[in-house]
């Protein structure tokens, strides 16, 4: 029975069919290898950066990982240990702030986008602009945020930090949604309009729930961007040393420290113990941004199926 | 009860002022493209109406007129009246919204929401803010839809993981969980096997006792079995486009046994489709 499986048992003389086994002698084959070793060795080439990134932090951050880390405050210039705890607490923060005001008014004016009046000419202007906004220069939301909110309330703070993020996180929180929002099936929003649900009703017991998912899986990336950002920061929530609680109560409206601007300032010091806690910020920000976007993946996964 | 019976029991039961919706479409658009023209369906109480006719010929879109669905397709526009208990539905004071939730709607493809059974037939309550006993009325929905015994160990589970046939029986389910006075149903069958049809056209035989069904139809024999009234719509095209209108209506047992209209004969005989 096995012995038919193949078939090409030399019981009479077979025809020659070596022009049909792989070969290298074959000019077609040999250049078909080669460009698939180009392309794997390019792969590779392409994650040397990105692994060397990864492995310098760990390496170097993970020396002066310890748990004082997160709730220490940072040391002056010439002083040992110290950490970071404000600066965590304060990115945390700021990103709360951040998608509290993107999350509610992307997701609204992704339902605009793909419910209200997906073919608008406002509905068209919006997209448009969302999609310039994807690529526009952090620093220049930073600049804004100065304007509107630092100089009209007299002062850097935890909420003009907040404000420079969310316009980061807008374009890809409303873009992202607008593509959940589009991907629910037709079929449901029959179903959902046909038992005689008004809009309301049909976006917020089939479209959201249905379409869920896929809106987290924005706000996770729009998150991710956001945590890691400096430029902005720098014009709004500046740093501080100390805690943003004094004494029992959260402080918005002053100067916030954050992972982001506390690498800045400690990577171009001289001074070694700073320097070491740069690396380890670093490192705490990578997993960081690293855990949020693993919970967005685990979320967006977990589908009724 | 057989069939036959049962059809000669309703339709001479059922006097002509007992019309609860009338439909008159006298022209019809999507866009520039006039899909439908002339054609009045009364849809009588109690009893189940049927369209039949070739593809394209505007049976489905004469359905949706029937709950203002086609006002979900860009470029609709219609010209006539649906009355609906006396009232033109398509008057601008008219809440299409409530339209729906009196006139129940079952598709083509089974489409349960990705939620649990329950909530799928719970649907329809919460859209009302039903106050009484949810568990209660589900019950009886899916009872009524005659799969309470396939699924009330696994009320819980998705809707998406029951069969086809189970899908589209949990949607009948959902629709009539509300208890609208008319159900419409578009090809309800024709995404299910034989005896999941079978099943399903039993079900429409025993709802017609509370509910009164509009169905359309590509199975001609789908509509001898169960529909009390038919209604044949044919494609016109000497217009240069294909515009459907309705060739001939009347009690089931009569257009099929003595078709009027030559289109409808032709039809029914299958000598083209």
């Amino acid at each position: 029975m096995s012995a038919n499986i193949h078939p090409s048992a030399p019981s009479t003389p077979t025809p020659d069919t070596r022009h049909l086994e792989k070969s290298l002698r074959n000019k077609q084959s040999l250049f078909s290898f080669a460009m698939s070793a180009v392309v794997g060795i390019l792969t590779l080439l392409a994650l040397v950066p990105l692994f060397s990134v990864v492995l310098m932090l760990f390496y170097r951050g993970g020396k002066s990982l310890s748990f004082a880390l997160f709730y220490e405050l940072p040391p002056g210039p010439m002083q040992e240990g110290g950490g970071f705890g404000n600066a965590i607490l304060g990115t945390v923060i700021m990103v709360g702030i951040a998608a509290a005001i993107a999350v509610p008014m992307g997701v609204l004016a992704a339902l605009f986008l793909a419910e209200t009046a997906p073919d608008s000419r406002l509905a068209k202007t919006v997209r448009f602009c969302g999609k310039v906004l994807t690529g526009f220069p952090s620093i220049l939301a930073g600049v804004f945020a100065y304007g509107a909110v630092v100089l009209l309330t007299g002062g850097f703070s935890a909420v003009a930090g907040g404000v420079a993020l969310s316009i980061l996180m807008l374009p890809t929180v409303m873009l992202t949604a607008e593509e959940a929002l589009r991907m629910v099936p037709r079929k449901m929003k029959e179903a959902a309009i046909g038992m005689g649900a008004t809009d309301f009703q049909c976006v917020w017991m089939v479209l959201l729930p249905t379409s869920l998912p896929g809106i987290l899986t924005g706000v996770m990336l729009a998150v991710a961007r956001a945590a890691g950002e400096t430029a902005p920061l720098l014009f709004t929530a500046l740093f501080s040393n100390y805690w943003i609680s004094a004494g029992g109560n959260v402080e918005l409206m002053q100067p916030t420290a954050s992972l982001a601007v506390l690498i800045y300032n400690f990577s171009g010091v001289p001074f070694q113990n700073q320097v070491e806690l740069a690396w380890a910020a670093a490192l705490v920000l990578v997993l960081l941004v690293l855990t949020a976007n693993l919970i967005g993946q685990a979320i967006s996964r977990r589908r009724i199926d | 009860m057989t069939n036959a019976e049962t059809m000669e029991s309703t339709t001479t039961n059922t006097p002509q002022h007992d019309v609860v919706i009338e439909c008159d479409i006298r022209e019809l658009y999507y866009g520039n493209f006039k899909a439908v023209r002339d054609t009045y369906v009364p849809i009588h109480k109690g009893a189940i109406t049927a369209f039949i006719g070739p593809s394209g010929c505007g049976k489905s879109t004469v359905l949706r007129c029937l709950n203002r669905m086609n006002d979900l397709v860009r470029g609709f526009r219609f010209e006539g009246r649906v009355n609906f208990l006396g009232r033109d539905i398509y008057d601008p004071a008219i809440d299409p919204v409530a339209i729906r939730r009196h006139i129940g709607m079952v598709f083509q493809q089974p489409n349960p929401f990705s939620m649990s059974i329950f909530n799928n037939v719970a649907f329809g309550l919460k859209l009302n803010r039903f106050k009484g006993n949810k568990e209660e009325r589900v019950e009886m929905a899916l009872r009524g839809a005659a799969l309470w015994d396939e699924v009330k160990d696994k009320l819980h589970k998705s809707g998406l993981s029951l069969s086809g046939g189970q899908q589209q029986r949990l949607c009948i389910a959902r629709a009539i969980a509300t208890e609208p006075e008319v159900l419409l149903m578009d090809e309800p069958c024709s995404a299910l096997d034989p005896i999941a049809t079978r099943k399903v056209e039993e079900l429409m035989l025993e709802l017609k006792e509370k509910y009164t069904i509009a169905i359309v139809t590509h199975n001609l024999q789908q509509a001898q079995r169960v529909a009390d009234k038919t209604g044949f719509l044919y494609v016109d095209t000497t217009e240069g486009s294909r515009t459907g209108y309705l060739v001939e209506f009347g009690d089931s047992d009569r257009l099929f046994e003595a078709p009027q209209e030559k289109y409808t004969q032709d039809y029914i005989r299958g000598e083209f489709s």
